[in-house]
């Protein structure tokens, strides 16, 4: 839903980055307003995750320039958990197998933590099976996942919905879920879109990460941006994601090109 | 004649510190006059006398300071000012406390099933399984073999439902106190048993368990050493810190065909503690399960030596090491798996699994398979490696600090071997034990 006066939740402003040197983001610019879903696609290594990573503060990214600003506040200078607490949600590409920590203290310690940043009590360990078993239900999730280990062992689609299911806990205000839906068979695809579907909010803002219409046809983006070599090539509706069904990513290339010649210092500009 | 060079002949372990310390603390124990142990004790003082302390000159202890042994003030452990408070024990457990002096036994009723041997059938029995594993002559075994007068020697004849809980607190007590105990269980019979053994003063603890499974028999051990660091006192010389408690334990175990053994030991807070769990499979065919936990801290030093032989076809092992490493702290482990030609189908894992949390700590681990069976399948696996990045850095993006992160993936690590233990072991704290976090001691 586009509303122009809703307030801007995230504002990537020309976002540089690398990685042992390698500059990967190349100068990512996007406006995130409340209620707005949007959907990044590119191909494989155009930097998609990346961008995520450095949104949630992965210590591995070094931001070399650029800007981030949340609800206002400078985002790249908060620590990753405290990113986490007021608001910003990363659903893992590759969700992460923590062998011997139980999937319920988790939830609960990170429920607990984003709880505190809002003023709210903290939840007893009663109250929060409460809780879990009413959001479980969101993601159609069997409750005995919550005694195991953190993904241990998990499915690639149950580590998906266990991504989800701690998004309905924190509640976000900007969730950035990066290929929630590769894994996934349909029906769990179909409940997955829906928990999303039914977490997103006039509020809140979503934006995902996929190569595939099949998620987009379940969950409708208001605007479409494809990435190429670290920066977004071209940004517009839900009829983009058809277009690149159709015709692919072969155009990329050429304009890839015609940018890098652009910006390249001392190289004169060919104008056809 | 062999020439022989001028430095071998130096009497050095006579003259060497440690042998001083042997020489005092011998001198310092009542004599050996307890029936019927008297001939074995006075055996084992004059062997003992003979073998050079623990140091890195031996191969055996080659990664493994022993330093702090003679650092213990050599008499018999002072008996404590007042006694040790212990939690009380939970409903279902037979709780026997070990101090060396007095009879664990005494005014006991045992539950059915559980019976004391008698001093004939003792004598026969005793030693056997240490022999058996080659442990008889080892310093550690002799020290203990000089010490040790009470044996708590035990029968089990069926399944126990109790759990056998043995106990030790030397508290802040100094010296050194010698511990034994020998645990038949005949076929068919099971026991669970749970060892605590806490020490913070300047003591050292010598531990020897025997145990002999016969067909069909289980048993369950828990083994829980928590050490804790010495509060400085005023007894020290003004600017040195105060000896740290020391711990020996050997656990020696013969298991006849188609028992199971588990043995789940965790470990910490000792300046050195030394855990040696050996098992001879008799005739193979049977199924040993070990689990072991270790934590260094400060300038402690934790080693465990395994060894598991198969004398037979048809074993079964299942061991996984794990160690953690923080401060200056030292951690070793080797493993040995020895499986000779009679052991065909001997199916053996080994795992042992590190975590080095700084970079003053130091961890040496070694599996030593030795197999001359050529039908046999043994597998192992040993890892060192810090925290690693993408799991904080997921529990972070979860709102979690780093620094709880950590502590949830180092619990997480530790979960894994403390979740195995007998149940009425959460009494003793393990965890927060382990990670030097326990307030109430
Ligand atoms: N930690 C890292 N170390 C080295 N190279 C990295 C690292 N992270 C990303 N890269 C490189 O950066 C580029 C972009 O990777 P990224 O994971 O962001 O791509 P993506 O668009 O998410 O791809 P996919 O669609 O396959 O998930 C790739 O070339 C990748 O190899
Ligand atoms: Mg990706």
């Amino acid at each position: 839903m586009i509303r122009s006066d809703a307030p801007v939740l995230l504002e990537i402003r020309d976002l540089r980055a690398s990685v042992e040197e390698q500059p990967i983001l190349k100068g990512v610019s996007l406006t995130i307003r409340a209620g707005e879903i949007h959907a990044v696609m590119g191909r494989n290594g155009s930097g998609k995750s990346t961008l995520s990573k450095v949104l949630a503060g992965h210590p591995a990214y070094r931001v070399i320039g650029g800007s981030v600003l949340y609800r206002g506040e400078d985002l790249l200078a908060l620590e990753p958990e405290q990113r986490a607490r007021i608001g910003l949600f990363l659903g893992f590409q590759y969700p992460v197998e923590i062998p011997g920590v139980s999937n319920l203290e988790f939830l609960r310690v990170a429920t607990n933590a984003r709880r505190q940043q809002q003023g709210h009590d903290e939840l007893d360990t009663f109250a929060f099976e409460d809780l879990v078993h009413e959001r479980l239900k969101v993601v159609q999730m069997d409750p005995a996942f919550l005694e195991r280990s953190v993904n241990e062992g998990f499915s690639g689609g149950e580590k998906k919905r266990n991504e989800i299911l701690q998004m309905a806990l924190l509640e976000p205000l900007v969730a950035i879920l990066d290929e929630t839906d590769s894994g996934l068979d349909i029906d769990a695809l179909r409940i997955v879109a829906g928990g999303v579907n039914h977490l997103a909010s006039a509020d809140n803002a979503t934006l995902l990460i996929t190569h595939y219409q099949r998620l987009l046809d379940v969950i409708t983006p208001d605007y479409v941006h494809v990435m190429a070599a670290g920066r977004i090539l071209r940004t517009g509706g839900k009829e983009l994601a058809l277009e690149l069904e159709e015709s692919g990513y072969d155009w990329v290339d050429a304009e890839i090109e015609r940018l890098e010649a652009t910006l390249a210092p001392g190289i004169a500009l060919e104008v056809g | 004649m062999v020439a022989i060079p001028v430095g071998e002949l130096r009497p050095q372990a006579r003259t060497s510190p440690g042998q001083h310390w042997l020489t005092d603390l011998l001198a310092s124990l009542p004599p050996s006059d307890i029936a019927p142990l008297a001939s074995r004790q006075r055996q084992a003082r004059e062997a003992l006398a003979a073998v050079p302390l623990p140091s890195r000159r031996q191969e055996t202890w080659r990664f493994t300071d022993a330093a702090a042994i003679p650092l213990i003030p050599a008499h018999p452990l002072e008996a404590p000012s007042a006694p040790i408070a212990l939690p009380a024990p939970q409903p279902g457990v037979l709780r026997l406390v070990l101090d060396g002096r007095r009879d664990p036994l005494a005014g006991l009723t045992l539950p059915a099933g559980l019976e004391r041997l008698a001093p004939a059938e003792l004598e026969p029995l005793l030693g056997g399984s240490l022999a058996a594993n080659g442990a008889a002559g080892t310093w550690p075994v002799l020290l203990n073999g000089a010490l040790a007068t009470p044996v708590l020697a035990l029968r089990v004849g069926l399944a126990l439902p109790t759990v056998l809980e043995l106990v030790s607190d030397t508290g802040a007590a100094t010296g050194v106190l010698g511990l034994r105990v020998l645990l038949v269980l005949e076929a068919g019979a099971s026991l669970e048993v749970l060892e605590v053994h806490r020490a913070r003063g300047a003591s050292l603890t010598s531990v020897v368990v025997e145990a002999r499974l016969g067909p069909n028999a289980r048993l369950r051990h828990g083994l829980l050493a928590q050490g804790q660091a010495p509060q400085p006192g005023s007894i020290e010389p003004a600017g040195s810190a105060p000896a740290a408690p020391v711990l020996l334990h050997h656990l020696a175990v013969v298991q006849d065909p188609a028992s199971e053994l588990e043995l789940i030991a965790a470990v910490s807070g000792f300046g050195l503690a030394r855990l040696e769990p050996l098992v001879v499979q008799s005739s193979g065919a049977a199924f040993t399960r070990l689990r072991g936990l270790q934590r260094v801290d400060g300038s402690q030093v934790a080693d465990t030596h395994s060894r598991v032989l198969f004398a037979g076809p048809d074993g079964r092992l299942d061991q996984v090491h794990k160690a953690l490493a923080d401060g200056a702290g030292r951690s070793v482990f080797n493993g040995a798996v020895i499986v000779p030609r009679e052991a065909q189908r001997t199916d053996a894992a080994q795992l042992s699994r590190s975590l080095l949390l700084s970079d003053r700590a130091r961890i040496d681990t070694k599996p030593e398979l030795e197999i001359v069976a050529d039908d046999v399948r043994c597998a192992h696996g040993a890892t060192v490696s810090r925290l690693q990045q993408d799991e904080l850095f997921y529990l972070q993006s979860r709102g979690i600090a780093a620094d709880q992160a950590a502590r949830l993936l180092l619990r997480g690590f530790c979960e894994e071997v403390l979740a195995d233990l007998p149940a009425p072991a959460s009494l003793w704290r393990p965890l927060q034990a382990l990670m030097g976090e326990d307030p109430l001691r």
